[in-house]
């Protein structure tokens, strides 16, 4: 059996790309194996660390999985919660009890005392059902309805990047533009402090998000930030 | 096929076709991406004449409800052909003869997306050609392949689509509108480039099966060079950003 790698590091793949031949090597992202070989599935980024190749997406809609944090909108009421709308392909519930440690008792409040339609809320994934049914907690710290402050939308494929290693980047964004920041895995950030800081922020993330794919991301966000 | 009035004395002359092309050559094709900035995924796509406008939605929910799978992704083809593409008006709206072409690029292209990591919704490809001279479904294959994989939907491979045909005795690569109108035979075929899975066969007019065989290799070879084309589109738009912030 041959052993042989096809493409080099931060090369762009499209579609049925063959990367790599034989069982040495190990497909990670959006690579499949089919037979001995490694392809890739989507149009994205090489990066190979040792035996395990990696296709990092460059585009493509957000998939829920549980254990997600992501920021959804209110869409609509049920009878003890609300469905929420998460820019995919699917819908999320989120149900009374889940949004406070206390008990609230809905013979004597109302479901809109606590959020109306528009609202934004920051919660995780729970669970996802065979079925598609999923739902969401926004129980504990830091998971919290959010007032004030903007929602920008990017790419979610863009998100690992805006975040960084170890949150390095979100860390910086967060340091030098003076806002604070949420950051939904399904590709809604949450902006909130002043506006001319807040426009400042978005601004550094739209410049990630267009050029995630290029390196030297964090000086250039960084002279950004600092210029003006 | 199709009536001989208005036909050409010969397609073929001096061993060259009407248009100067060589039996085996097929047109100039242009794919550009990235199109229409609302649409999840876009590209057009111009093979000489003809001109077909692709957009891609999704994965998103199915709409209405009646068409979920829970099993696999629901693909909504369109294909519809606007009323100025054509010497004659083409009435707008769906047709028997759109209906059925949709339905056919559906199932050209289905093999070569994972259908089941999107279980449960709906991805909508819309088809329009702009301009129509002869190979408009091979066209509207080829663009739905580029902006699929534009829009970022799984993949096992990209689909390349090509018509080869019979005219005036001699068998040809990518008719053109004469050759299709009084040639006769045309054959529309896609494939898998990767592993040459055929994904949509269909003839009209009289081939006999040698001629099938090698109509099928001659489509075959120019699939390879139109699989290097989508190739070097789609790694365009990220280079050319890559040039422009450099």
């Amino acid at each position: 059996m041959t052993e042989k790698i096809h493409i080099k590091d931060k090369e762009i793949v499209v579609p049925g790309a063959l990367l790599a031949e034989g069982l040495e090597y190990l497909p990670s992202g959006r690579a499949f194996r089919d037979g001995e070989n490694i392809y890739a599935s989507t149009i994205g980024l090489i990066s190979i660390k040792g035996r395990v190749i990696k296709v990092i997406p460059l585009a493509g809609k957000y998939m829920p999985k549980r254990g997600d944090v992501i920021v959804a909108k209110i869409n609509g009421f049920g009878k003890f919660g609300w469905t929420l709308e998460i820019d995919s392909p699917y819908k999320i519930d989120l149900n009374v009890g889940e949004i406070s440690m206390n008990y609230i008792d809905l013979k004597t409040n109302k479901l809109s005392d606590y959020f109306k339609i528009g609202d934004y809320v920051f919660g995780e994934i729970t669970d996802i059902t065979e079925s598609g049914y999923m739902s969401l907690t926004a129980k504990r710290r830091p998971y919290r309805k959010l007032v004030n402050g903007n929602i920008i939308k990017v790419g979610p494929t863009k998100i690992p990047r805006i975040i960084g290693k170890q949150g390095s980047m979100i860390n910086m964004l967060k340091d030098m533009s003076g806002c604070e920041i949420l950051v939904g895995q399904n590709g809604l950030i949450w902006i909130s402090g002043e506006a001319e800081k807040e426009s400042k922020a978005a601004e550094a993330i739209k410049l990630i998000e267009r050029e995630s794919h290029l390196s030297g991301l964090t000086e250039k966000v960084k002279s950004m930030l600092e210029g003006k | 096929m199709g009536s001989k009035v208005g036909a050409p004395e010969k397609l073929i002359v001096n061993g060259k076709r009407l248009d100067g092309r060589k039996l085996n050559e097929m047109r100039k094709m242009d794919i550009k991406i990235g199109v229409i900035p609302n649409a999840d995924g876009s590209s057009m796509v111009t093979l000489g004449g003809t001109k077909v406008i692709c957009s891609v939605y999704g994965p998103k929910e199915v709409l209405p409800r009646r068409n979920l799978d829970t099993e696999q992704a629901f693909l909504n083809c369109v294909y519809g052909m606007a009323s100025f593409s054509t010497p004659e008006r083409v009435r707008p709206g769906p047709n028997r003869r759109s209906t059925e072409i949709g339905k056919v690029i559906a199932d050209a292209l289905a093999p070569a997306i994972f259908m089941e990591k999107y279980a449960g919704s709906e991805i909508t490809i819309i088809m329009e050609v702009i301009n129509a001279n002869a190979g408009t479904r091979t066209a509207a294959i080829n663009a739905a392949s580029v902006a699929l994989a534009d829009a970022g939907i799984e993949m096992r491979d990209l689909v390349c689509s090509i018509a080869s045909g019979k005219a005036d005795g001699q068998l040809m690569l990518d008719l053109f509108e004469a050759e299709d109108n009084f040639g006769e035979a045309d054959m529309p075929l896609a494939v898998l480039p990767r592993t040459k899975e055929i994904t949509l066969l269909q003839m009209d007019g009289m081939l006999s099966t040698a001629e099938i065989k090698k109509l099928t290799d001659m489509s075959m070879k120019a699939c390879e060079e139109l699989y290097k084309l989508q190739k070097k589109a789609l790694q365009e738009k990220y280079e050319t950003e890559k040039d422009a912030s450099e």
